[in-house]
């Protein structure tokens, strides 16, 4: 069967389901911005060290807001036994896993666009270096989360303890996207310092992730 | 005529499907089969030989292993000890397009209206082989259904029959039905029976888990009995006492 039309077609579910039950959405847009809104009032914004730490406080608000995003991800297969259902069909495991992560992908961006507002009402910031560049981190390590989380969330999905499994998982596995993702996320915002290096960094691990995800994603799918 | 009566004359009316008959294959065939949880057995050195296109009607007390053994022949389980081949095939996988399955869960979204699941679980099967949607739906008897309302408003008899349909739009050769007749009505219930009857006709295999014997007295050509993990009795339809009789037994 064709990837790219499975893709699709789970996309569309995915898509659908959201746009009816808002899950995902809400919960995740909520907890961004209480830790914006908490961080904001933690550290004073006008100091010049609240400059140079927002990039990693934008990141750890989006970090936890997608945890709590991709612990709904699974669970909507589990309800109603729909897992059974499509470990069943025979359309290739993948394009479930694609469809999930780019459906993941696209709420978390939707989420990212008024964290941005909130930043730089909160910390008034201005990007002192390029835009595309900083446009390009944020895509990809977006990607770097959602793939990750998407994958080790359908890992966790049959553990009694699973909103707690996910995070205590995903962190670790996730530390040098985060890495590459704040310190390129500064050099930006700063503009006094080349992000080439953070880029390159989660570039390759998006890219290595993503590989490994897509390879092991039927035996993770078999699993009892 | 009864509901039932003008559904069966629907149905032998409605699209001949194109099952293939492999009478010389048996449908499913579990050597040994054994299924730990821990260290409790939930089925133990079961063996069993299933021919193609009959009807068998699964047995037994809650904790007998019916599902278990049903997950098994599905794929969705793997045996502890054992092997197992269905369809001809030990890659459950490779099969799995041939095989429908009705579980205690609907399989359904309830987000979503009976069409949008229905299309979208037709999308995973290859499309030769697929029923319409207003097959499947005249075929479980929900054709006058509003299509617009989602799976989630509907009542547990009209998700029931709409997991059936889900079971059903690949056409499969092997049908396992986990209870199928569980918060059904009685007319309903008839209804279902007559198409059981309809599909074993066309040459499909079914595996009914059941504690409804009324609903499958008329169309089962065997039935089979687990207690405790282990088949205990295996009858047809021909040697088996009246069912006013054997109630008392099964239970």
């Amino acid at each position: 069967m064709n990837l790219a039309r499975t893709v699709a077609l789970h996309l569309r579910k995915d898509m659908r389901l959201e746009w009816r039950s808002k899950d995902a959405a809400n919960s995740m847009l909520f907890f961004a911005l209480l830790v914006v809104v908490v961080f904001a009032f933690a550290f004073d914004p006008v100091l010049e060290d609240s400059h140079n730490i927002s990039g990693g406080i934008a990141w750890v608000a989006l970090v936890f807001a997608t945890i709590v995003a991709l612990n709904q991800s699974w669970t909507r297969e589990l309800r109603n036994g729909v897992l059974d259902a499509l470990r069943l069909a025979p359309a290739p495991p993948n394009g479930l896993f694609l469809g999930k992560v780019i459906a993941n992908f696209l709420f978390v961006t939707i989420v990212e666009i008024p964290m941005a507002v909130m930043f730089v009402v909160f910390y008034n910031l201005r990007v002192l270096g390029s835009v595309p560049q900083l446009a390009l981190v944020v895509a990809l390590g977006t990607w770097a989360l959602v793939v990750n989380g998407t994958f080790f969330s359908a890992l966790s999905i049959r553990t009694r303890n699973r909103e707690l499994m996910l995070p205590l998982i995903l962190l670790p596995i996730s530390l040098p996207a985060i890495l590459g993702m704040v310190v390129a996320t500064e050099n930006i915002l700063r503009g006094d310092a080349s992000p080439a290096f953070g880029i390159r960094l989660v570039a390759v691990y998006d890219i290595v992730f993503t590989t490994v995800s897509l390879l092991l994603f039927e035996s993770v799918l078999g699993a009892e | 005529m009864t509901d039932a009566e003008t559904h069966s004359a629907r149905l032998s009316h409605s699209e001949p499907t194109h099952i293939e008959v492999r009478d010389s294959e048996p449908a499913v065939v579990l050597q040994g089969i054994s299924k730990l949880f821990g260290r409790f057995a939930a089925l133990h050195d079961l063996s069993v030989t299933l021919p193609a296109g009959r009807i068998y009607a699964l047995l037994g007390e809650n904790g007998a292993g019916k599902t278990t053994l049903l997950r098994i022949i599905a794929g969705l389980a793997r045996p502890s000890r054992g092997t197992v081949r269905v369809l001809g095939g030990s890659d459950a996988r490779a099969v799995s397009a041939r095989i429908g399955y009705m579980a205690h869960a609907t399989l359904l979204y309830d987000e979503l209206t009976a069409r949008e699941n229905l299309d979208y679980f037709r999308g995973l099967y290859p499309a030769a082989q697929l029923a319409s949607i207003e097959e499947l739906l005249t075929m479980v008897g929900l054709e006058h259904v509003d299509l617009k309302r989602r799976v989630g408003q509907y009542s547990q008899g009209m998700k029931q029959r709409l997991a059936l349909a889900r079971a059903m739009l690949a056409r499969p050769d092997l049908l396992l039905l986990d209870e199928p007749f569980s918060n059904v009505d009685s007319g309903s219930i008839a209804m279902m029976s007559t198409l059981l009857g309809t599909l074993r006709d066309r040459g499909a295999t079914l595996i009914v888990v059941t504690h409804q014997l009324d609903a499958m007295a008329r169309v089962a050509d065997e039935w089979i009995t687990l207690h405790a993990g282990t088949i205990v009795k295996r009858e047809t339809s021909h040697n088996r006492l009246p069912l006013s009789a054997s109630r008392g037994d099964e239970r």
